[in-house]
């Protein structure tokens, strides 16, 4: 694996949600055996894929990501019992509605990759990456969010009870009122 | 959190070789919001925690992040660091810049900008991270044990031992469970009920132990170090305090002839029994079904010949409540019904081998009982049909076991060093008899076993053949068994007198049902499914719930009674604590945007979550809103991911942590 890196024209930026005991702990042995993958990818731990909210997906496309991937444990091997099953069906039914909106479903990627699959998490990781880039950037998200002016986490304020107000919330409240 | 301090480990060269280390720490820097960052050799040793500590002092940080290595690594160590500096442990984070960079990507500036960005995200966690306090519960230092084999036995015993109070609750009559059937044990032949039953007195003994037999689990409640257990304790007919076991109820019960459970139903029972002599309690039990009494009004012997009057027919189930912080399920094996297929499961029947039909084909566990002393026949080895020895003895292993066509695949592991015992036992007791055995490969590994094996192969002179059975019938008095003999590559037939199948080792009827009750996962076999293959083996992923014995898999003895004491090993490290702490990530609820829905409650794998009803001054319902039992709740999130109102959030993992994770994309 110690091929000389091919500098490429376009890196794609490749997010990836995963769950702490399979797919974060596969991903540690790819590293403990010194296995090589394309560096495009970002990855964020979440204790179980049932965790794992369809909104961030948008919102990691939004803020630039061209290809998302979404690992946890095998079914049946959830350390949460169920959570992966949980996940699974909210996916099956995100990706219909993203595959009606018009998204190219092969910019996301759903997979389990358990803590001893450091070979596969390296597979699904590279051949994500790959197809991605062969697909090119995905601009029509970020132009959304740059259209739509969508107030960002940082400018909301969070009243007492905890909700969150952005600025769109305070117009639109004061609209009615 | 605003004063948010960056610490870049090179890790000897792990690190430094294709991140450029110093350029994080000073991207790290100019990140709004992070007031230190700097790089080290070693950041987890003795100098480099200094480091922390001191920096966390001089800056006045509130938050600490770690560039290192996985946080399955080392965050224990830093967190402790960070606690130590004075921080909230859940203030110190760790960015993985090992494992997920620089071990695995070899262009330097490209993994240097993903090192950079990784860094980045996890600062935005930190900075939205929220101190948290470990969860203390109480626990409950008394113990159940579910099952009262060897398995349940031992781990009641070893619990006891230590000083703790135990609940031995057994589905039977009696306890003893598998083990007190057996006749002899390998590899060391020493006679089962002998090493059996002072273990047995023992826990009826025990001042520790409180044993209810004849009882089942009818509901679980709580979680780890607060369970309460509510037990089913059926009607004996007999007064447990009266009795004194005389048994004179049993000689005098006018129904005689009721097939022995016990004895695989070769010998006889009266209506009104104890399963075996020896059993504890010694207090005999009314077979309804079978009872004059119950089934036609008229009869009542035994009532009128007990003379401390304690056959009770008016006798009605009871339920108690029991407090207990752990649980050992111990709920053991059955044996593999072959004749047909069990009624809903996917499991198939062997019809060919004529098991149910032909009277002298039987089951390992029935030629325990007639190679018992204790057994129908007294130890003599005669065959059910017409009480001869049999000459000719063919047993068949791997019945039902590594038959992934019949539906179970795995295999049964210890029939093959009983069927090698079953010939030695046939060979002592029939000298002129020969024994003949089937098998597929002969799997002794254990300590002795090869070498027991061996010995009934060259000592006690059974013939081994390798291969299978595909038919046998009756001809005459004999039975045909037609099989192959792969090593010599020929068709066998051979006519025999009796036919012992080693039939596979399945998990108790209801074990799926119990599993349920307890909230603990099974495999598609119903076993039991432990935390860890490896490191937790006694562990279920439900805290405070351990597995001892066969039903968790097929087990021996030795390896039933270690995993018993192991079991009761975690139960007295949970004892040890008069609190628990746990990782405190758990979900909580905003009650003020709950509407009540409770998806969050279908979701949830551990019964985490329950309706609390809010009231205003005057006592009216205002609403129904989900509650999270902190000590109960997993922290897997699903919950806060199917919650419509997003009025559920599960600490260290909150909305707003992720979504500005994200952000910094």
């Amino acid at each position: 694996m110690h091929g000389e890196h091919i500098k490429h024209d376009f890196e794609p930026k490749i997010v990836a949600f995963v769950c702490t005991w399979c797919t974060y702990a596969g991903a540690d042995l790819a590293g403990t055996s010194r296995m090589q993958y394309p560096p495009n990818v970002r990855v964020l731990k979440f204790p179980c894929t049932g965790r794992i909210d369809p909104v961030f997906i948008l919102r990691a496309f939004q803020k630039g990501a061209d290809g998302v991937l979404v690992s946890g444990c095998h079914p049946g091997d959830c350390h949460y019992m169920a959570g992966n099953f949980h996940a699974r069906r909210r996916f099956a039914a995100f990706r219909a509605l993203l595959d009606f909106v018009g998204v190219d479903l092969n910019r996301l990627q759903f997979s389990w990759v358990s803590a001893a699959e450091g070979g596969k998490w390296v597979d699904v990781v590279t051949e994500l990456t790959e197809r991605v880039r062969a697909m090119g950037p995905m601009p029509e998200f970020k132009e959304l969010e740059h259209e739509e002016q969508w107030s960002t986490f940082a400018e909301a304020t969070v009243d007492k009870s905890g909700a969150i107000n952005t600025p769109e919330l305070k117009e639109a409240y004061d609209s009615i009122g | 959190m605003s004063r948010i301090g960056v610490f870049v480990c090179h890790c000897g060269e792990n690190i430094s070789r294709t991140v450029d280390v110093e350029q994080v720490a000073k991207a790290a820097g100019e990140i709004p919001g992070v007031a230190f960052s700097c790089d080290y050799k070693y950041m987890c040793s003795d100098p480099g925690q200094t480091l922390l500590k001191k920096a966390v002092a001089e800056h006045k940080l509130d938050g600490v992040l770690v560039a290192a290595c996985s946080p399955r690594m080392h965050e224990k160590t830093f967190r402790k660091a960070a606690e130590a500096a004075g921080l909230n442990p859940y203030l110190c984070e760790m960015a993985n810049i090992r494992e997920h960079c620089s071990w695995v990507h070899e262009d330097r500036d490209m993994a240097t900008a993903k090192a950079k960005d990784i860094v980045k995200l996890m600062v935005e966690r930190v900075r939205k991270g929220k101190s948290l306090a470990p969860i203390t519960v109480p626990v409950t230092k008394r113990a159940l044990v579910i099952g009262g084999g060897i398995a349940g036995i031992q781990a009641a015993l070893d619990i006891a031992d230590a000083g703790h109070k135990v609940v031995l609750v057994e589905r039977e009559p009696s306890i003893g469970g598998h083990m007190a059937q057996l006749s002899e044990t390998f590899p060391t032949l020493d006679c089962s009920q002998c090493i059996m039953t002072p273990k047995m007195v023992d826990v009826a003994n025990h001042p520790n132990i409180t044993l209810f037999t004849y009882s089942e689990i009818e509901k679980v409640d709580g979680y780890i170090g607060n369970f309460q257990v509510t037990v089913k304790h059926k009607a004996r007919s007999v007064d447990e305090s009266k009795c004194t076991g005389c048994g004179i109820c049993m000689t005098k019960c006018p129904k005689k002839k009721i097939p022995n459970e016990f004895d695989q139903g070769h010998g006889m029972r009266p209506a009104i029994y104890v399963p075996f002599p020896q059993a504890v309690p010694n207090t005999p039990v009314i077979d309804r079904e079978n009872c004059t009494m119950f089934q036609s009004g008229k009869c009542g012997v035994c009532a009128k010949v007990c003379g401390p009057g304690a056959v009770d027919y008016e006798q009605q189930d009871t339920f108690t409540v029991e407090d207990v912080g752990a649980i050992v399920v111990a709920t053991g094996f059955k044996l593999y019904t072959i004749d047909r297929k069990p009624e809903g499961s996917p499991i198939q029947g062997y019809g060919e081998f004529g098991y149910g039909t032909i009277p002298d084909i039987i089951d390992g566990m029935t030629f325990e009982r007639l190679a018992s002393a204790s057994g129908p026949t007294g130890g003599k080895i005669l065959r059910p049909s017409d009480g001869k020895e049999p000459k000719q003895v063919v047993f068949i292993q791997c019945v039902g076991s590594r038959a992934r066509e019949k539906g179970i695949s795995y295999c049964s592991k210890v029939c093959c060093m009983y069927t090698a015992k079953h010939t030695m036992l046939y060979h002592h007791k029939v000298h002129d008899g020969q024994a003949y055995v089937f098998f597929m490969d002969a799997r002794t590994p254990g300590k002795g076993y090869d070498e027991f094996w061996r010995r009934a192969v060259e000592e006690e002179e059974a013939v081994y053949i390798r291969g299978m059975v595909s038919r046998m019938y009756q001809r005459g008095d004999k039975i045909v068994v037609m099989g192959s003999d792969i090593q010599v590559g020929v068709q066998v037939e051979i006519e025999a007198d009796l036919v012992v199948l080693a039939t596979a080792v399945q998990p108790q009827d209801g074990a799926d049902l119990l599993a349920q009750k307890l909230g603990i996962s099974y495999d598609k076999y119903n076993f039991y499914s432990e935390a860890h293959a490896k490191l937790k083996p006694v562990e279920c992923a439900t805290a405070g719930i351990y597995l001892a014995g066969a039903c968790q898999g097929p087990k021996d003895i030795p390896d039933t009674v270690s995993q018993a004491s192991a079991a009761a090993a975690k139960v007295m490290t949970l004892f040890a604590k008069d609190k628990l702490e746990r990782d405190p990530v758990v979900a909580k609820v905003n009650e003020k945007y709950c509407v009540g829905c409770f998806a969050c409650k279908k979701v949830c794998a551990y019964g985490a979550i329950e309706e609390k009803e809010i009231r205003d001054r005057q006592g009216n319902l205002v609403k129904k809103v989900a509650y999270v039992n902190p000590g109960v709740c997993g922290g897997c999130g699903t919950c806060q991911a199917t919650c419509p109102s997003k009025s559920i959030e599960l600490d260290g993992y909150t909305d707003e942590q992720i979504m500005a994770m994200i952000e910094a994309l």
